[in-house]
């Protein structure tokens, strides 16, 4: 080659923002929703929008706020004018895809500090409406994705032979956390795992409290270099890997249950990562679980426990915050879903557990995090791998 | 701008290009059918098979498609199994070329495959367009993409930078067809000759790396520079005579280092063009530039891939021996918003 590409510029992660999310923003315009949370993660960096040298923003299908390439709109507000402007859209992953093409202008050394940004205004639209649209000669997807998704629970537990209450434990959990988590949207001081177990059945086995709820939200975060690392007031979170992978709908011998594409993104994470055992090397993961099941499902797609074996590390508590392998310490996708920043939001609070600064859900000692993001019909994946400590090399 | 200029850190070329026919109505062939023989044909081009491409990325709209998701459709189509690295954008496809362009710089790839494809003809076009502008105050007014278009022509006859006559010109040259009567008014001063085809159709173009573009194809069309400049949103802040965002994105591709020899220009409508040829200085004295050989956007404009394809065309021009140095540009958004400017070169 004439010119081998030079090794990669590291990449840290120096400001975390997000909104709290609710139901519905009704005091706040898009534009405002996304500025609030670009605004708090410059603050953390500590820097102005005069530092930030382009935008990367990401979101979920356009109908979901019914304003088509917002981006074009939302261009003032995230201070884009006179910069780049980059609009990712990859289905329910877009949260952790936007965060990886951010990251790539920075390993690419094309930018050196970049602001990346996801959202979703739920309360402007009907997202479950807006993913039935019937289109002529396609199998519907039903009401929303839990119609979707249902089946292939229901597949997992016939397949591993898991109990019925597996599904409530990670929804009790996880809804748990999200008290110790100040912006998560579900805050319920009274829920007690009985109440999981009885709430209404949507989607069977699916319960009302094992799914997710439809938020508003917008979460940011600023993405540098390794001088701006140097600069930055609080400790960075280094980009160790990260990777997309993709896989078609609907095709005979598809796993549903445990998708290869899953399976190759995580493998590609841990090779840039080093990491050989992901149980024992990773301190924390934050998933996309917007169904309770997804957790012992995703714990085994990612190789934390061997296939049929992922329930049985929520039976036994693995996974709580003060498990040996805490998932979704934030309350995660079960507790806050403002759609397309939901993936971000994995990404953002594992960097923040690598930076010690989550809060009242931080993982003690947390050195290495895992984000993930999946979206479409389990078939788009995002990871990332950030640790405390820079890359090697 | 806190950062300095830098060039690319790795040699990427364009080695193939392909375009599908364009045609006012596909009622009759979905978009994976559309975009299909395009794909075919850009492989074929560089003899490479799906599973030989390292990223694949592309770029549509779900506004256009009428549903949500709608990439998901011609992702099956792509045959991506086993399981592929990909990405999409909400954008014209020229803006995909952008991100596989990075993902190429970072080494983690070395060959890509970029599409992109609209179909216009399912909907109301003008009337679609409106859902990309300001939800709260410009929206609800519904005004469609043709009125804004006139709003900044009338400003640039107003500023004496062109006239109808022109406008005329430019449209009649691009269709090939010189003599050609301006047609009716539209939404004044633009007329149908000002005016772009709506139409449906797909593009694709494959980048590779280094040795390996060289390997796969005889004179690969090398990205020199490669920038794109967003604009505020709302037109009262904005000079619309003029395309600052456009010179921006030249000035950090380097095109204004050295006299290209084709400009294809993403121009929906003619007076978008003397805008651009302005921005670009294309009209200096002495300019022997060839500006949209192809027709650009007044012969084919099919939404999210006519920026794409200007990028196909200016490097097909390299890759016949037509030109040296090409310019390409790309735009989004109402009344050049938002534009993106590469320049390709031949091996010299």
């Amino acid at each position: 080659m004439s010119n081998a590409a030079r090794a990669k510029e590291p990449v840290a992660v120096v400001g975390v923002g997000q909104t709290k999310h609710v139901a519905a923003r009704r005091d706040v315009s898009i534009a405002g929703l996304v500025r609030e949370a670009a605004q708090r993660a410059l603050e953390d960096a500590e820097l102005t929008w005069a530092d930030i040298d382009a935008v990367v923003i990401g979101k979920a299908p356009d109908f979901f706020e019914g304003v088509m390439m917002p981006e074009l709109y939302l261009a003032d507000a995230l201070g884009a004018v006179g910069k780049p402007m980059l609009r990712v859209h990859t289905a329910g992953s877009v949260g952790g895809s936007t965060a990886l093409v951010a990251t790539n202008l920075v390993a690419a050394r094309v930018h050196r500090t970049v602001l990346t940004l996801a959202f979703e205004k739920q309360s402007e639209s009907n997202a479950m409406w807006g993913l039935s649209l019937p289109v002529p000669f396609q199998q519907p997807l039903l009401a929303g994705a839990g119609g979707f998704f249902a089946p292939h629970v229901r597949a997992y537990m016939r397949r591993t032979g898991a109990p019925d209450a597996i599904g409530s434990l990670v929804a009790y959990k996880d809804r748990r956390n999200a008290l110790k988590n100040p912006y998560a949207h579900l805050h319920e001081h009274d829920l007690t795992l009985e109440k999981v177990q009885s709430s209404p059945m949507l989607w069977d086995p699916i319960r009302y409290s094992e799914t997710c709820p439809s938020s508003d939200g917008a979460c940011a975060m600023v993405l540098t270099d390794r001088a701006g690392a140097a600069r930055a007031p609080r400790p960075p979170a280094w980009v160790h890997g990260g990777a997309m992978r993709s896989e078609p709908t609907l095709f005979a011998g598809k796993d549903f249950v445990s998708p290869q594409a899953g399976k190759d993104c995580a493998a590609d994470v841990y090779r840039q990562a080093g990491i050989t055992d992901p149980r024992r090397q990773i301190d924390a993961v934050e998933m996309y679980v917007p169904f309770s099941w997804y957790e012992p499902m995703w714990l085994e797609n990612l190789g934390f426990a061997a296939e049929g074996e992922g329930w049985k590390l929520t039976e036994s508590g693995v996974t709580e915050l003060g498990g040996d392998l805490p998932v979704n310490p934030s309350g995660g996708v079960l507790s806050t879903n403002p759609i397309g920043a939901s993936g971000m939001i994995r990404f953002a609070e594992a960097a923040l557990q690598v930076r010690g600064q989550a809060g009242d859900h931080q993982v003690d000692g947390a050195r290495r995090a895992l984000g993930h993001a999946y979206g479409g019909g389990a078939q788009f994946f995002a990871m990332w791998l950030v640790g405390s400590e820079a890359p090697a090399g | 701008m806190s950062e300095p200029a830098r060039g690319p850190v790795r040699d990427v070329a364009i080695v193939a290009f392909g375009q599908s026919e364009h045609v006012p109505d596909s009622a009759e062939t979905s978009e994976v059918e559309m975009l299909m023989p395009v794909l075919h044909d850009v492989l074929a081009r560089t003899g490479l098979k799906a599973r030989d491409i390292d990223f694949t990325c592309s770029g549509s709209s779900d506004y256009l498609a009428g549903r949500a998701f709608s990439f998901t459709m011609a992702l099956d189509g792509v045959g991506a199994w086993p399981p592929i690295s990909e990405s999409h954008v909400e954008m014209d496809g020229a803006w995909a070329l952008y991100e596989a362009w990075v993902k190429i710089l970072t080494g983690e790839a070395d060959t890509a495959l970029v599409y992109a494809y609209g179909k216009s003809s399912p909907g109301d076009l003008r009337e679609v367009l409106t859902r990309q502008l300001d939800p709260y105050y410009v929206a609800p007014l519904w005004p469609d993409s043709v009125a804004l278009a006139a709003l900044q022509a009338q400003a640039l006859i107003d500023a004496g930078h062109t006239d109808a006559r022109e406008l005329a010109t430019i449209g009649a040259h691009r269709r090939g067809r010189p003599d050609a009567a301006p047609g009716r008014q539209v939404v004044g001063p633009l007329r149908t000759g000002d005016c772009p085809p709506v139409v449906d159709g797909a593009a694709a173009v494959v980048l590779a790396a280094g040795d390996t573009a060289r390997r796969l194809a005889d004179r690969p069309a090398w990205i020199r520079g490669l920038d794109h400049r967003i604009e505020a949103h709302a037109l009262g802040v904005r000079d619309l005579t003029d395309s600052p965002s456009t010179r921006l994105a030249a000035e950090h591709a380097g095109a204004f280092d050295a006299p290209v020899d084709v400009a294809e220009l993403h121009a929906p409508f003619t007076s978008q063009e003397v805008v651009l040829r302005r921005a670009l200085r294309l009209d200096a004295p002495g300019s022997t530039v060839r500006i949209n050989p192809s027709g650009g956007a007044l012969a084919a404009n099919p939404v999210m891939a006519a920026g794409l394809i200007r990028l196909g065309e200016a490097a097909a021009a390299v890759q016949r021996g037509d030109a040296d140095r090409a310019l390409a540009h790309a735009t989004s958004g109402p009344c050049l918003q938002q534009n993106l400017v590469a320049v390709l070169e031949g091996e010299r």
